[in-house]
């Protein structure tokens, strides 16, 4: 449905984009994962025709965004990171205003206000003025815009961001529901939002695609091995060889401080119980045991933020998660 | 409804809850009104002395002494008062974010630049029309011909026009309202003085062109009843131009 193949942007000397490659099935949600500045806006306004690539090609639904991009705005419903609204209509102005410019009439029209007005819950609002209107509703009214005309394709800009909790469960279900009927990209910095509602996940930093996988799978890769930490008071001098000796640990480093060491366990063999019994038997003055659990917030922040220390080739996105992972657990000692 | 009429609709609602129009409008017909009020007590004046000096009924000429200063003085207003109008038309758009959502619209630019300027164009064809009431109040009490007053009215609609789509350039090339309306009344006070430099050159060739290029001629011609095609044209190819030029300008901001 989305094929974006080899798109690099450019301003001036600044590269936004660098060679970014991705396709979204039809019927797919996508979230595309990153800090500020990573080139998440970017990707959308080429993909929304707004602006043209610097290079590379990108097609929504058959339609080259370069050369039509009418036809592609047609399929497209986008929420840019400010919701666009105009404050002086009210809501009900605003989106009959909408449904013409993509030429929804009569009818088809009031049913299609009907239908956004209710699922996302502007009833209340609907004769309101958008200027007086709250962060949160107008958010949901640039939704409401967005989901106008009942796009094959939606691109969301931080569609959560000024929510309160509870919408953002609303919105988050709304946009897992739309899953199967549109193939949908929504930008994120907030990682749970990508795993609740995700079926793929894209990590982009410094307008690279550093890792791209399901939540799912970018998890399962984080649990290769459990990671215990354990901190003690008297460590005699070969205790990284003694605790190695105890069955399940594959791996022990030292730690950042003295008495402590980092072990790697195989998977599903919990050895800290063995552990403790060896510490205490042999008197080693055990103050802290505990497991360390990764998440998928620590891969991220170090895939984005030691962008610059990986090899600049760009290898395989893998290999650049394994060395991000490994760093990540020299650091978490 | 086409995307055009959309546009417009959809604009004109933006300038009639928005306390512009109004108060635009307001200053627009309280100084015109004032100013021809000035000028027809003037013209009593003239005609109260020709009476002395002549003797008995004098026939005086409203249309030289009171319709030409008027539509003369009108052009002025109208330089300090369209900018006004303009000025938010893409500025605002682009300040508040609605300009990428515009942008990505299944809508040409084309339709965009023609719905905002067919909308202002409207609200400035209405101001003007309440003004039509001076000359058929005064034809209750006066004798005057009405056919240089029309093409007063058609010079003042397509000068309008031009000073619009000036506006609309400026506008799409900032986002700062404020900017947007001063460099309008900039270029317009560019091209009246443009007149003054070109009579300074007289008759030559570089001159000519000068003279050509300002509007005050052509407005002129139109006010003493000339209806000149060289005039038409060149209001209405300033018109195409300026619309072009914003054209280009709105297709350009995308790419920063």
């Amino acid at each position: 449905m989305i094929d974006v193949q080899q798109v690099t942007k450019r301003y001036g000397q600044h590269t936004a984009l660098d060679r970014v490659t991705f396709r979204v099935a039809k019927g797919e949600v996508l979230a595309f994962l990153g800090p500020n500045g990573a080139g998440k806006t970017t990707t959308m306004r080429i993909l929304t025709c707004f602006m043209p690539a610097t290079e590379g090609s990108a097609r929504v639904a058959g339609f080259d965004c370069l050369d039509q991009p009418l036809e592609v705005k047609r399929r497209i419903g986008y929420l840019p990171e400010t919701p666009p609204v105009y404050q002086e209509l009210t809501v009900s102005e605003y989106l009959t205003f909408v449904g013409r410019l993509r030429g929804l009439g009569g009818k088809k029209l009031s049913a299609a206000k009907d239908r956004e007005v209710q699922r996302l819950g502007l009833g209340q609002v609907r004769h309101r003025l958008i200027g007086n209107l709250s962060r949160g509703y107008r958010q949901r009214v640039g939704l409401a815009q967005a989901l106008l005309h009942d796009p094959e394709v939606l691109i969301l800009d931080e569609p959560t961001v000024g929510l309160d909790p509870k919408q953002i469960i609303e919105i988050r279900e709304l946009i897992k529901s739309l899953a199967g009927s549109h193939s949908v990209i929504l930008s994120t910095h907030i990682l749970p939002e990508a795993t609740a509602v995700c079926q793929r996940v894209v990590i982009i930093s410094g307008g690279r695609i550093v890792a791209e996988d399901t939540p799912e799978q970018l998890s399962a890769r984080l649990r290769q091995s459990d990671k215990v930490s354990i901190t003690l008071k008297h460590p005699p001098m070969d205790a990284a060889e003694q605790i190695k000796s105890v069955v399940g640990v594959q791996n022990v480093f030292p730690g950042g401080s003295t008495g402590t060491y980092l072990l790697e366990c195989s998977l599903g063999h919990d050895a800290r119980e063995e552990i403790a019994r060896l510490a205490v038997t042999q008197g080693w003055g055990l103050l802290e045991l505990k497991s360390i659990s990764m998440t998928l917030e620590d891969v991220f922040l170090q895939l984005t933020r030691h962008e610059e220390d990986l090899p600049s080739d760009g290898g395989p996105a893998t290999d650049r998660l394994a060395t991000a992972l490994s760093q990540s657990m020299e650091q978490s000692i | 409804m086409t995307p055009v009429a959309t546009m417009i609709a959809k604009e004109l609602r933006s300038y009639f809850v928005s306390p512009v129009v109004y108060v635009v409008g307001a200053v627009f017909l309280s100084i015109v009104g004032l100013i021809s009020y000035l000028y027809i007590v003037f013209a009593g004046a003239q005609a109260i002395q020709l009476m002395q000096v002549q003797g008995g009924m004098a026939q005086l000429n409203l249309n030289d002494l009171v319709f030409r200063n008027l539509f003369s003085s009108i052009r002025f207003v109208l330089l300090l008062t369209l900018p006004i109008l303009t000025m938010r038309l893409f500025a605002e758009e682009r300040k508040l974010r609605t300009f990428e959502f515009l942008m990505t619209s299944p809508i040409g630019i084309n339709e965009i630049v023609t719905g905002k300027f067919m909308s202002v164009f409207l609200v400035f064809l209405g101001l003007l029309g309440l003004t039509g009431l001076i000359p058929l109040v005064l034809s209750l009490f006066s004798d005057f011909e009405w056919y240089p007053i029309l093409t007063g009215y058609l010079g003042l609609a397509l000068l309008g026009a031009l000073f619009l789509s000036v506006g609309i350039l400026a506008s799409a090339l900032t986002e700062n309202q404020i900017v947007a309306a001063f460099l309008s009344f900039g270029i317009l006070l560019l091209f009246w003085l443009l007149a003054g430099l070109g009579s300074l050159l007289g008759d030559t060739a570089l001159g000519q062109t000068i003279s050509y290029l300002s509007f005050m001629e052509h407005f002129d011609h139109l006010v003493r009843g000339l209806i000149d095609t060289k005039d038409l044209v060149y209001f209405f190819s300033g018109l195409v131009l300026m619309l072009f030029l914003t054209h280009r300008v709105v297709e350009a901001a995308r790419w920063r």
